[in-house]
This record gives structure tokens, C-alpha cells and sequence, in this order.
């Protein structure tokens, strides 16, 4: 069953191909049946090599499949090869159901597109290359799947093209995530220059024999690839290019943006843990890293009227906890909320398409309200998927989830009750924002009228999502357990809080944030207003609407002198030296044309005169 | 015997020089004939009896004889004369001269380093030519013919003048 | 004692003679006469040192030579006859239509 383990990224990868060349002149329902097939069929293979591999787990917990050499050269060698352990089996399990779920979803959504098979196309090509990704066995391989999904990302942001907007978007997107990417090349230089290999495993085995815990390498390494991570997952100091990247179709939104590319950053982390431990300050930075950005993106939701715009902010926030999961050592708490989130981030992305659609495209939730009559389904599914976010104790999947990464973060070394509290503070304005926009979609009085229903293909893979997020999170204990075969376990500090003492603390935490949004929005509506006519009220609204100004402040930094610098060489100083080039090779053609006089003594006396040159040459030298 | 060689040496350099000079092409042309029995009379000297009777025969006897029918044909009356004395100007020869002279100023100066070794006189006839001929140098006779019948095609596709259309119809009905 | 040396020099001297003609004799027909003097020059270097290594194989090549000056005069000939036709000139100078 292993061996079909290639057949996973490559079926998409053939789909993505037969649609970009055929797709043009496909029938729409066959572009579907080919887009949603090759998913399907790599979703499928994916749970059955999942049950093979829980029912006889290969020798060390680990099984490797190498196709081909792809590079030979001097002492560098890689290859293409597919590493399964328990980490890249979850995740390549809960991304490939994720994205048949959502393919399947946006057969309906995109239908009457004029780009619909081309839709289909790079979102076949975007799973092909998150697998390689996830199952690649050395870091070139990784970061050719990394830059694969960067690359589908820039191009599903800008796939509504005829409007600029949608190209500067794409663009912000891929040259913020650039920067990380860059950082995270030099990692790789700076770890094949010390250890010779980027084979990850052998990779992680050298880097413990050969670097003491604190060795400046180590430290450096370790940092530059949390650039790399930092980028791709938009954390704080790259996250100004997610909310923008809202402006793709919602499928798009709901896979790359909310359930898979944007957890790269997490895997990347946890495959590499081992330079992570050797690096405790970089580890600490991760942590701080992942509660700077929950606390930010948790304010600037709160500010939001777009509602998709929400949604991103809330990703940010999310992976933000999973980042502090991953810094205090938690590294199977981070993976199990990277699953719970998979399913209840595109639920909502999903449920907030149904509630698009039905408006005819309306975004704003403040022209939104009183849909719970109008679409009940959607309201129960974004109800659940709400409640999975916040937090509810004890039936939703985020509650178990989060519960866990609080709990260790209580419990650890570097994290202690600062960054607990940080994150309970997160629950709070998590369970505030999210209450908001369901308070203000649903409930109310209703501004827009519904005027589509959504039809089958849009709803069942949200009720499927809807039911894993309730029921997701049940199985936490074994899913622990499966994890520590790949990843170390957590180690238990402090042992001073228990875990029913976090568990009460984030169920206060979100009834508090609950109480908080009812009471603003539904009870007094006043209140709001009132705190909008307050000019300090105002400043603040502005400030956490702007994303705590970061785009103003890049704008500034960046983006101005180099914008200065490409007006300043509009001639092109470097390309005058090819232009000199040509304009010298005219000037030498025109003086020797004068040579070609069509007479014929002329032509005879050049020969005899070379030819006496020649002969002096032969006589002299 | 070298008294023969430097009496035709003498000859054949004077012959050309005064080829060089003239103005009408046929009296060039009977000079340069005389250069060439003079270079036969050369090579019979050193031995070579059987090209000494070829330069005769092929070159002063065919080549030259074609060169003095063209130059009748051209009919070049008294005008070309005329516009030939205009043209060569004294000052015409300096340039050239001195091209030329370089060149034989290297080439003595090549052939003066080598040594002066004296070698006896031996006449190599025209069977040991043919038998070399034919023998190592057989691809050479092929692809001189096919020169040749090359050079005939040309001539004669050159030479071909389109004759104007007149009435052959009529001749042919009547 | 044959002459071997005077023998190159003298063709030397005669393709000097011929290369000084080609150069400045305007007139086609003198200009092809020239390299003729040249062409036999250059057989009788062929021949003296066919004699002075004792071998038939100098005269061979002068038969070649021969025969390659018999094609080439043909040829250039015929085109001067035409050239005769269709300019009514034959100075070299002026028939520069090749020029550029």
C-alpha cells in the first residue's frame, strides 16, 4: 500500500496539467469531473495508506519512498523521495479530504465562471505541490513545494485578473511572502554549508551530534527558517499580505488561506524541531512570535466589516496559537489544532461563500442581518464552526484544541502564566469577534435580500466539515499518542496547573466573550455607536482597522524608495552598456563597408598586401 | 648549361616586363608568347623534356591562340589604345611596385637561408610523368577532367547568345 | 651543376611581374594575361623543384596547373565577352556594380 504513496501528489499534479492544456475546450461538467477526481482519488489513496500504516506501522515509525535522483553534483545529492511518518501522514490526510471537500464545493460556486477550468487547474497544481511539500524527505524538495504553493496562491488572489485590484493583491501577497522565502534559502545554505546534507533526517541527526543546545549556528539556522515559516503562515512581522489575499473566490480562501498553505509554517517548524530545541532563544521567539500576532489579529478583527476580511484575521490569530504551541515545546498540540482548525476555518470559509452567493456578492456585514430565517443551514453551520473557533467547552473541536496548547503552555518552561494569560486574553476577543459577526450576519434586521439558495454541492461538504468539527476533537488522547512517534513529547515543567483549572478558565474566557458581543450588538446597540462618535474610541477603531498600521508603515519603509529608485534609472543604466554594444558593432560595419568598392585591383592589392604580412609572420615568428 | 638557363631567364623577364607595357593587346600578347617559349627552353634545360614540349604545345599553343581570338572579336580599335595610354600614368606603377617588391624581397630572403646544394643534371622523361600520373595521382586526372568539363559547360552557356524569334513557324509550314 | 636556386628566384621575379600587372593594368584582358604569367610562374617553381628532388611528381602538378589555366581561361574569356556586351567597357575601375 505504501508503494502508491507517490500517486498522491501526482494525480493532482497530472489533473492540474490535462486541465491547463485541455481545459479550454472541456465541457464544464467534465472540467469538474476531472478536477474533483484527481482530489478525490488522492484523497482516498491517502486514507488507505493512513490505515495500512496505523494497522502495521513500518520499522522506526517511518517509511521512505525515493523515486528518482533529481541533483548530483560534487558532495550535494537530492532526491526526489516521499517521507510518511505520523506528522506528514495527518497532515497530508486532513489536506487532502480538506481540499476534496472544498473542490467539491466550488463546482458550484465557480459554475458559469469563464475561468472555470483554469480555476480547477491551479487548484489541482496547488495540492499536487502542499503534498510534495508535506511528504518531502529533504528541505530542496520541501522548498520546491513551498514555492509551488506560493506561486498558486499569487495566481488563485489574482484569478479575477480584469481587475487591477485583484493583481496587486496577488502581487503584496507573493513579495511579502518573498522575504520569508529568501530567509528560509539562506537556512538551507547556511545548513548544507555546515552539515553537508539537507536529507532532513540525516539532517536533524547531524545537527544534534555536531551543535551544542545554544550553538550560534544552530541559532541562526533555526532563525532564518522561522522567517521562512513567519511568511508563509502570516505572523507577525509578515502578516500584512493575508487580509488582502481575500480578494480570490472563496474556495481559494477557504483552502490556501485558511486550512493548508498558511500551516506550511507549522510543518516546516515541526519537522525541523530538533534545530529548533538546539536553539532556545529562537524557540522562546517563536512563542512570543505566535501570542504578539493571536493578541494583534484578535484586535483588528474586532474592527473589521468585511466579512471574509474576519475570517483572515482570525486565521492570523489561530496560527498564532499554534506558533505558540510549537514554541513551548507543545509540538503534537500544535498539529492537533492545526487539524481542528483545518476543518472549522473552512467550514466558516465555506458557510461565509454560501452567505456571499446567496447576497449576490455582498461583503459587508453591516448590510448583512436577520439571515437565520432566510438560510438556516447556513446559520448552523456557521454557528458550529463559531463555536469551534471560540471555543465552546466540551462539544467542540477548537475547545479541545486550544485547551491543550493553553494547558502546556501553563505548564512549560519558557511560557509560564505570562503567556497563558496572553492566550486566555486571545480566547476572549477569539469568542468577542467571532459572537459579532455571527450576531451581526444572523441576527437582526435584515438589510439585503437572499437571492440565491445554495444547492447541494455547496452544502454537503460544509455539513461534513460541520460534523468534524464537533466530533474532531474526541479523539485527542490517541492522536497524542500517534504524534509522539514522529515528534518528542511534551515535558511537563512546572506540573503546577492542572489541566480542569486552564479548561474552566478558557470556558470563562469564552463566555465572557459571548456575553460581551450579545450585550454590543444585540442589546444595545447603542453602545457602539456611542463609542464610535467617542474620538479616542474612533483613533482606536482606525488603528486596529489598519492592522495596527503596518501597511502604512511598509508603505513607507519599502515600498516608496524602491518605487523612487525605478523611476530614478528609467534609462537604464545597465542596459545602455548592451545598447553601446550594438551602436559600436554599426559603427564598425559602416567603416568597413568603405572597404567594399566593387573594383577589381583593389580587392587583388589587399591579398598581395596580406599576404606579404602573412608571409613576414611565418618568416619572423 | 647555365649560360642557356640565364640567356632564357633574361629573355622571359624582359618579355614580360615589355608585356606589361604595351597598349595594344595583341602586341602584349606576342610578348608574353615569347616569355613562355623562353620558360620552354628552361625546362628543357633542367630536364623536364616532356612539360618543356607541353608549355609549347597546351599554353603558348592553345591558351594564348584563345586569348588572341577574343581579343579580335572584341574588335578594340584605335580609341582603346588612346584610352589605355591615358590611363597608365607613371605614378600608377608606384603603389603595385612596391606591393610586389616586398613580397619578392621575402621570398629571396627565404630561399637565400637554405643551403646551395650542387646536383647533377638528370632528365626525368615523359613515361616516368605518366607513370606517376596514372599512378598516385589518378583522382587528381579525374578531378582535373571534371575542371575541365566544368569550365567547357560554362564557356559554352556563357558564349550561347539567344538568337532573336522570327518566323520559324512559317518556314517550317511552307 | 643544375640551377636551383636561380631557378625560384627567377619565378619569383616572374610572379612579382605578373602580381604588378594584375594591379595596375585597368583593362580586363591585360588583367587575366597577368595572372597567367603568374599562374606559370608558379609551375615553374613546381618544376626546378621536381628536379631538384629527382622525381617526376613536379611535372605532374604543372600538368594540373595546366590544365586548371586552360578551364579558368575559358571561363573568364566567355565573361569577358560578355561583360564586352553588356557594358561596352572593359575597364575594371568602372564595372564596380558590386560595390557596398
Amino acid at each position: 500500500m505504501l508503494q502508491l504513496l507517490w500517486l498522491v501528489p501526482a494525480v493532482p499534479f497530472a489533473g492540474a496539467l490535462m486541465l491547463a492544456i485541455f481545459g479550454p475546450r472541456m465541457r464544464s461538467k467534465v472540467v469538474a469531473v476531472v478536477g474533483v477526481g484527481t482530489i478525490a482519488v488522492s484523497a482516498v489513496i491517502s486514507l488507505l495508506i493512513a490505515g495500512a500504516f496505523l494497522s502495521a506501522p513500518p520499522a522506526a515509525g517511518a517509511d521512505t519512498q525515493v523515486l528518482w535522483t533529481w541533483i548530483d553534483v560534487g558532495s550535494f545529492h537530492s532526491a526526489i523521495a516521499f517521507y510518511l511518518d505520523a506528522l506528514s501522514l495527518v497532515m497530508v490526510v486532513v489536506v487532502t479530504f480538506v481540499s476534496f471537500l472544498i473542490h467539491l464545493y466550488s463546482t458550484e460556486f465557480m459554475r458559469g465562471d469563464e475561468g472555470y477550468s483554469r480555476f480547477f487547474a491551479y487548484m489541482n497544481l496547488f495540492v499536487a505541490s502542499m503534498v510534495t511539500l508535506l511528504l518531502a524527505d529533504n528541505l530542496l524538495l520541501l522548498y520546491l513545494g513551498w514555492e509551488g504553493v506560493g506561486l498558486c496562491s499569487y495566481l488563485l488572489i489574482g484569478f479575477w485578473y480584469q481587475d487591477p485590484a485583484n493583481g496587486r493583491a496577488g502581487r503584496k501577497a507573493f513579495i511579502v511572502t518573498r522575504v520569508g522565502d529568501t530567509a528560509m534559502a539562506v537556512g538551507l545554505f547556511l545548513l548544507f554549508h555546515r552539515l553537508g546534507t539537507l536529507r532532513i533526517q540525516d539532517l536533524m541527526h547531524a545537527a544534534q551530534s555536531q551543535w551544542p543546545i545554544g550553538s550560534p549556528y544552530a541559532i541562526a539556522a533555526a532563525a532564518l527558517l522561522l522567517g521562512g515559516a513567519v511568511g508563509k503562515s502570516a505572523q507577525l512581522p509578515l502578516q500584512t499580505w493575508l487580509p488582502d489575499a481575500m480578494a480570490g473566490p472563496t474556495p481559494t480562501s477557504a483552502l490556501i488561506h485558511a486550512a493548508t498553505m498558511v500551516t506550511a509554517g507549522v510543518y516546516l517548524i515541526a519537522r525541523t524541531h530538533v534545530l529548533f530545541e538546539l536553539a532556545p532563544p529562537v524557540q522562546l521567539a517563536v512563542a512570543v512570535v505566535g501570542t504578539a500576532t493571536l493578541l494583534m489579529a484578535g484586535f483588528s478583527a474586532l474592527t473589521q466589516n468585511d466579512i471574509k476580511r474576519v475570517l483572515a484575521y482570525s486565521t492570523i490569530s489561530q496560527i498564532g496559537y499554534m506558533f505558540l504551541a510549537l514554541g513551548v515545546g507543545a509540538w503534537g498540540a500544535a498539529i492537533f489544532h492545526f487539524m481542528t482548525h483545518a476543518f472549522f476555518k473552512a467550514l466558516l470559509f465555506l458557510a461565509a461563500g454560501i452567505v456571499i452567493e446567496a447576497l449576490h456578492h455582498e461583503h459587508n456585514i453591516f448590510r448583512m442581518g436577520g439571515l437565520r430565517k432566510e438560510l438556516p443551514v447556513a446559520f448552523w453551520i456557521f454557528l458550529i464552526g463559531g463555536c469551534a473557533l471560540a471555543g465552546l467547552p466540551l462539544i467542540t473541536a477548537g475547545f479541545y484544541s486550544k485547551d491543550l496548547i493553553l494547558w502546556s503552555t501553563a505548564n512549560s518552561a519558557a511560557g509560564g502564566m505570562g503567556l497563558w494569560a496572553a492566550g486566555i486574553a486571545g480566547v476572549v476577543l477569539t469568542s468577542l469577534y467571532t459572537f459579532r459577526l455571527i450576531f451581526l450576519v444572523f441576527f437582526g434586521p435584515a438589510a439585503t435580500p437572499v437571492t440565491r439558495r445554495p444547492g447541494r454541492a455547496m452544502v454537503i461538504p460544509a455539513c461534513v466539515l460541520a460534523f468534524l468539527s464537533i466530533a474532531g476533537g474526541f479523539d485527542r488522547a490517541p492522536f497524542t499518542a500517534f504524534m509522539s512517534t514522529a515528534l518528542p513529547g511534551f515535558r511537563d515543567a512546572r506540573g503546577g496547573v492542572a489541566e480542569a483549572a486552564s479548561s474552566t478558565a478558557a470556558g470563562f474566557a469564552f463566555l465572557a466573550g459571548l456575553l460581551a458581543a450579545w450585550y454590543a450588538y444585540l442589546r444595545n446597540p447603542a453602545l457602539g455607536r456611542a463609542a464610535g462618535r467617542n474620538p479616542a474610541g474612533r483613533l482606536l477603531h482606525q488603528f486596529w482597522f489598519s492592522d495596527w498600521g503596518m501597511d502604512w508603515l511598509y508603505d513607507r519603509l519599502f515600498v516608496r524608495p524602491v518605487v523612487w529608485m525605478a523611476a530614478a534609472n528609467k534609462a537604464d543604466i545597465i542596459d545602455s552598456i548592451y545598447d553601446g554594444l550594438a551602436r559600436m558593432a554599426a559603427l564598425c560595419h559602416r567603416f568597413l563597408s568603405l572597404t567594399e568598392t566593387g573594383k577589381l585591383r583593389w580587392y587583388a592589392a589587399w591579398i598581395a598586401g596580406g599576404s606579404a604580412v602573412v608571409v613576414a609572420i611565418v618568416m619572423f615568428l | 648549361m647555365t649560360i642557356v638557363f640565364y640567356a632564357s631567364s633574361a629573355v622571359a623577364i624582359v618579355a614580360t616586363v615589355l608585356m606589361l607595357t604595351r597598349l595594344h593587346a595583341v602586341h602584349a600578347l606576342l610578348y608574353l608568347i615569347v616569355s613562355l617559349l623562353a620558360i620552354a627552353v628552361i625546362f628543357y634545360d633542367l630536364g623536364a623534356p616532356f612539360v618543356a614540349a607541353l608549355e609549347v604545345i597546351i599554353y603558348a599553343g592553345a591558351i594564348m591562340v584563345l586569348f588572341v581570338f577574343v581579343v579580335m572579336l572584341l574588335n578594340l580599335g584605335e580609341q582603346a589604345s588612346r584610352a589605355e595610354r591615358a590611363l597608365l600614368t607613371p605614378s600608377m606603377w608606384i603603389g603595385p611596385s612596391v606591393l610586389a617588391v616586398i613580397l619578392l624581397a621575402e621570398f629571396i630572403w627565404i630561399l637565400m637561408r637554405g643551403s646551395a646544394r650542387p646536383m647533377q643534371a638528370a632528365s626525368i622523361g615523359p613515361v616516368e610523368v605518366g607513370v606517376t600520373l596514372f599512378g598516385s595521382y589518378l583522382i587528381g586526372v579525374e578531378l582535373a577532367s571534371m575542371l575541365l568539363l566544368g569550365g567547357l559547360v560554362g564557356a559554352y552557356h556563357l558564349g550561347w547568345r539567344k538568337v532573336p524569334k522570327t518566323e520559324v513557324t512559317h518556314a517550317s509550314h511552307s | 651543376m643544375l640551377p636551383i636556386r636561380e631557378g625560384f628566384i627567377l619565378s619569383g621575379i616572374l610572379f612579382t611581374l605578373g602580381l604588378i600587372g594584375v594591379l595596375v593594368r585597368r583593362n580586363l584582358v591585360f588583367a587575366l594575361m597577368s595572372i597567367e604569367v603568374m599562374l606559370n610562374a608558379a609551375g615553374l617553381a613546381f618544376v626546378v623543384a621536381g628536379t631538384r628532388w629527382r622525381q617526376p611528381d613536379g611535372q605532374v602538378v604543372f600538368l594540373f596547373i595546366l590544365a586548371m589555366a586552360a578551364a579558368e581561361v575559358s571561363v573568364g574569356l566567355a565573361l569577358v565577352l560578355e561583360l564586352y556586351h553588356q557594358y561596352k567597357s572593359l575597364d575594371t575601375d568602372a564595372i564596380s556594380r558590386m560595390r557596398g
